[in-house]
């Protein structure tokens, strides 16, 4: 079973084709990498599963619901973890984990549980009642992750959550993700510029540019299939050595193009 | 639930936030004392609605400001919460839009009301009205209504706006004409033609006519003895209204 799929799913801002015409099936249960240079459009695709952004066209289900026409139905099955700040810097830790267990409609008890069970988790127990805007950014990051996993969702995104994470806390975070999915059934989709560790957690991986796919296999496979020892040189191999400016200005983007052409 | 979360979550950060207290205390409180003094002594002998002196007459435009500027202001936090990234932990939430509105207005409501009581134990304390407890009890409901239209016009401006940078354009050519129209400084009765229908435009002068009415007596009030029921059907059909626009306004907000 497809828990998302997407059907030429397209977003444009202005000009800029962003994300262009995906298709994409997503099983439930899997752990699915989105791999892709700055500004591949990973997190915009991201924001389109997750009803933040809408679609300019083409269509998306995501635990068999639209993303479009039934917001709040695919919002009840999803949990994201944003790749930028998204916290209440004035409240303590402990209000922000709150805030949103009871916005999820979480009874007293389970929440409380669940909050102390991941502050725990991200080692937070012991500043739950400091403000957001004392604690180091990875502090905050490590809240965000356990506010994310909260609610148990059936599907998780999770948008570059390590970044900015010592080795140490990325693999017990991991570790537990990883569990989770295997215990709770959760599918998850995420995004990382650590290709080790997109090597280890994920099923399948896609590797986006410019929008589109330009491989989607088992990691395993991708390797074998572009001759690479590392998921790192499939990654160079396919997407090119250049550095991506965001907001490429139109030269750049043609620079570019010529090059994915001269690749064929 | 969802409405009193994110209600909870106003009062969280507005009992957090000491210098907001303050800061929006501040300013009426130097309207009221020193203009409302100086304008006082320059106007002895004027016969003002409701034959009080001026700084009684005042009183209530200055509790409508308090209420003003609390309330927009609460509405525009909507621009910091997105420029924090909060927003979207709010918007990817299961819970409709109109209970998010709904939530942020009574929250903003609230804590303007709370700012409005504070000011009003001053002008009680130092008796430049001695109103009753029932003109107290009535005068909730009524400055309930005024905050709760004028956060929605907040959230109304914030869907539009991407920084607080629109703030100062809101404060000038929005909140301080809404303020200087609604009669807080001077009667309506006596205005040329242009200005008094500017101000009858106006909702805030529904509010301090209210206001006076309850705290001041009927005589006070611009539209005689059924002033207060213009009053409140006009404050009920503005905070409908903007709540519904509030709504629609974030609604469309990405
Ligand atoms: N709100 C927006 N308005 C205009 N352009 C945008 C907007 N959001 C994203 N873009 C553009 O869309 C493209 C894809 O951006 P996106 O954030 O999806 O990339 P990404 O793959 O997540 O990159 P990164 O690895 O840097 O996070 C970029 O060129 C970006 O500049
Ligand atoms: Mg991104």
């Amino acid at each position: 079973m497809n828990i998302i799929e997407t059907k030429a799913l397209t977003k444009r801002f202005g000009d800029l084709i962003a994300v262009n015409a995906l298709d994409l099936k997503v099983k439930k249960g899997e752990v699915f990498g989105l791999l892709g240079p700055n500004g591949a459009g990973k997190t915009t695709i991201i924001s389109m599963l997750s009803t933040i952004l809408t679609p300019s066209s083409g269509s998306a289900l995501v635990s068999g619901k639209d993303v479009k026409n039934e917001r709040n139905s695919v919002r009840k099955n999803i949990g994201i973890v944003f790749q930028d700040p998204s916290l209440d810097e004035e409240l303590t830790g402990y209000e922000n984990m709150d805030f949103h267990g009871r916005l999820y409609g979480m009874e007293k008890e389970q929440r409380v549980e669940r909050i102390i069970e991941l502050l725990e988790l991200v080692d937070l127990i012991d500043k739950k009642d400091v403000p957001v805007k004392n604690y180091s950014g990875g502090m905050k990051r490590r809240l965000e992750i356990a506010r994310g996993l909260l609610h148990k969702p059936k599907v998780l995104f999770l948008d570059e959550p390590t970044l900015g994470l010592d080795p140490q806390t990325r693999r017990y975070l991991w570790e537990y993700i990883q569990n989770m999915n295997k215990k709770d059934d959760v599918t998850i989709m995420l995004t990382t510029h650590y290709m080790e560790e997109a090597d280890e957690l994920c099923d399948r991986i896609a590797i986006i540019d410019h929008g589109k796919i330009v491989a989607l296999d088992s990691p395993k496979n991708l390797k074998k299939k572009n001759k690479a020892e590392t998921l790192e040189d499939v990654f160079i191999e396919l997407t090119g050595r250049g550095i991506r400016e965001e907001n490429a200005d139109s030269k750049e983007s043609w620079k570019q193009k010529a090059r994915s052409w001269r690749r064929g | 639930m969802a409405v009193y979360t994110i209600w909870l979550r106003e009062m969280l950060r507005f009992i957090r936030d000491k210098s907001r207290i303050l800061g929006t205390l501040g300013m009426p409180l130097f309207f009221l004392v020193f203009i409302g003094t100086g304008l006082n002594s320059a106007f002895q002998g004027i016969d003002l609605p409701g034959g009080t002196n001026y700084i009684a007459f005042m009183a209530p435009g200055i509790v409508g400001m308090v209420l003003l500027f609390g309330s927009v202001f609460s509405g525009l936090t909507v621009v910091i919460d997105k420029q924090f990234g909060f927003m979207k932990e709010i918007l990817v939430a299961p819970v409709s839009r109109s209970s998010i509105v709904l939530g942020k207005a009574l929250g903003g409501a609230t804590t303007a009301l709370l700012q409005a009581m504070i000011l009003l134990s001053f002008i009680f304390i130092f008796g430049v009205i001695p109103f009753s407890l029932n003109a107290l009890l009535l005068a909730l409901p009524l400055m309930f209504l005024i905050s709760l239209g004028f956060v929605n016009i907040g959230v109304l401006f914030a869907s539009k706006l991407d920084d607080p940078h629109g703030f100062q354009i809101v404060m000038n050519f929005f909140i301080m004409p809404i303020f200087f129209l609604s009669g807080a400084f001077f009667p309506l009765d006596k205005l040329p033609v242009w200005l008094k229908t500017l101000s009858l435009l106006d909702p805030l002068t529904y509010g301090v006519d209210g206001l006076r009415y309850i705290l001041l007596g009927s005589s006070a009030s611009f539209f005689g003895a059924d002033g207060i029921w213009i009053d409140f059907a006009v404050l009920t059909g503005f905070a409908a209204i903007t709540l519904l626009l509030g709504a629609h306004a974030f609604d469309r907000m990405q």
